[in-house]
């Protein structure tokens, strides 16, 4: 729950602006934009995500470093469970468990 | 030193390890608090114990939302789920925390419909998928997660779906700093203040802590060099008798924190006059509360309460242990009644809790140490 998740922006979809495709290590999952409306970020930004929910942005470089810090810190493995688990695909209503 | 290696940048880490040292008057005891749970983990895990000198004792603070959560909370919110038509969702996080009739896990075992999940946005999207259930969603964390609850809310009333609720347990980080600083038997001399609820609210708010309580605190990154130069900052301003506000974690930490964030958290929720943590008692104003435009979404409004309270086990000291008096291992239940398997405490209950931190990490290695050469 506390973990901060780097993940770059990958898709966008001009209906629903609030939400993104990220890619967090090969891994493509539906975040919320919400709390970034002041400072959208475009394709191919780096973010933070929180909760399903990308907080602040970032530049490539802290966000492979934070990756690394998750890894030495033992969480890395968790931080993907977590991503992997985010529903917000559609097409993905028997994930959430 | 046994982490060092693995370590970005090894050399800086020495160069900034050999400033500490240069920084640190050996004739003063220091006492840091970090604010952090995450902070506490990564101490533990980076083994910074071993590189800082003896005379700078790391205090781990109240931040861990699992740990504070008192068992009462619990047992509120899975008696709302005693009905078969409600569906109880919460982090992963939440999932072994005891109440007193069990967890979560164990009531999913006997029977209860208990979802992980990973976002409050997939407890609305289980809401959406389960028309005929009422989805609550148990919400706990500090300022790091409320802002995402805040905005599922706004979801939920924007789209009109109303079998789905919140029940709120989000708390404030800097009423429980105050209560900390207010405490009697209060020894710190500065604080590393936390990262990731600083991206939300910004370092204005700690400012008080340096203006009127002139203690230093800077906001520190998770990295092991981040702490390591955080402790940097806080050492150089105790030496010049200085006390502000410093932003170690300007990377990710606006000075301002994210506006959109404290605008939907400033929307949905409001300061309750009070709220308990565990380790701390009643702290004023110290916890949100779903404001009542909000409250359909409102699990303690729209369903009857019981407002139970169990109070902690007198033998434990997680109150002493949070401000500093004693260390996790000088409680009378550390390691024996109280181990992170059979938490008794607060602060054993989740792996970000102080207790739980110092057994996996030194109580551990101590033990096989013992084991490996027997007296």
């Amino acid at each position: 729950m506390c973990l901060a998740i780097p993940g770059k922006i990958v898709e966008l979809f001009p209906g629903t602006p609030h939400l993104a495709t990220v890619e967090v290590a090969g891994v493509r999952r539906k975040v919320d934009l919400g709390l970034l409306e002041d400072n959208l970020p475009i394709s191919g930004d780096w973010v933070l995500i929180h909760v399903g929910f990308a907080m602040s942005k970032i530049s490539e470089q802290d966000a492979l470093d934070q990756m690394q810090t998750l890894m030495i810190l033992g969480e890395d493995e968790q931080a993907m469970q977590e991503v992997r688990g985010y529903g917000l695909d559609d097409a993905d209503d028997q994930k959430v468990s | 030193m046994k982490f060092v290696d693995e370590f970005r940048d090894p050399e800086v880490i020495t160069r900034t390890a050999e400033e500490i040292r240069r920084l640190a008057d050996p004739n003063r005891h220091y006492r840091l608090m970090e604010v952090c749970g995450g902070h506490t983990h990564a101490i533990y895990r980076f083994g910074l114990k071993d590189i800082l000198p003896p005379n700078i004792e790391l205090i781990h603070g109240p931040g861990c939302p699992v740990c504070v959560l008192p068992m009462g909370r619990i047992d509120d919110g899975l008696s709302l789920a005693q009905d078969p038509d409600v569906i109880f969702s919460a982090f992963g996080d939440m999932m072994r925390v005891p109440g007193t009739q069990g967890s979560p896990l164990e009531h999913k075992a006997r029977g209860m419909d208990v979802r992980i999940v990973y976002s409050p946005s997939d407890a609305l999207k289980l809401a959406k998928a389960n028309p005929d259930k009422h989805v609550m969603f148990f919400a706990i964390g500090f300022e790091t997660t409320a802002p995402s609850s805040a905005l599922t809310l706004m979801r939920a009333k924007a789209e009109g779906i109303r079998n789905f609720s919140l029940f709120c347990n989000h708390v404030t980080i800097i009423p429980a700093i105050r209560a900390i600083l207010d405490s009697p038997d209060m020894r710190l001399d500065a604080f590393i203040g936390p990262g990731h609820v600083s991206t939300v609210i910004g370092c204005r708010p700690y400012e008080w802590i340096a203006k009127d309580e002139h203690k230093p605190i800077a906001v520190s990154g998770f990295e092991p060099l981040d702490l390591l130069q955080s402790i940097v900052m806080l050492l150089r301003q105790l030496k010049a008798g200085e006390a502000k506000v410093e932003n170690q974690y300007k990377r990710v930490v606006p000075w301002e924190g994210n506006r959109a964030a404290l605008r939907a958290m400033a929307e949905v929720f409001e300061l309750r006059p009070y709220f308990e943590w565990r380790g701390l008692g009643f702290i004023s104003q110290s916890a949100l509360r779903i404001r009542d435009s909000y409250a359909e979404w409102d699990s303690e409004q729209r369903f009857s309460i019981a407002g139970v309270r169990v109070t902690d086990p007198k033998a434990a000291q997680c109150g002493e242990v949070l401000k500093g008096v004693l260390k996790p291992a000088q409680c009378k239940l550390f390691g024996r009644e109280c181990t992170p398997e059979h938490p008794v405490g607060a602060l054993m209950v989740s792996s970000e809790g102080s207790c739980a931190a110092y057994y996996n990490y030194e109580h551990r290695k101590a033990m096989a140490t013992s084991l490996a050469w027997p007296a």
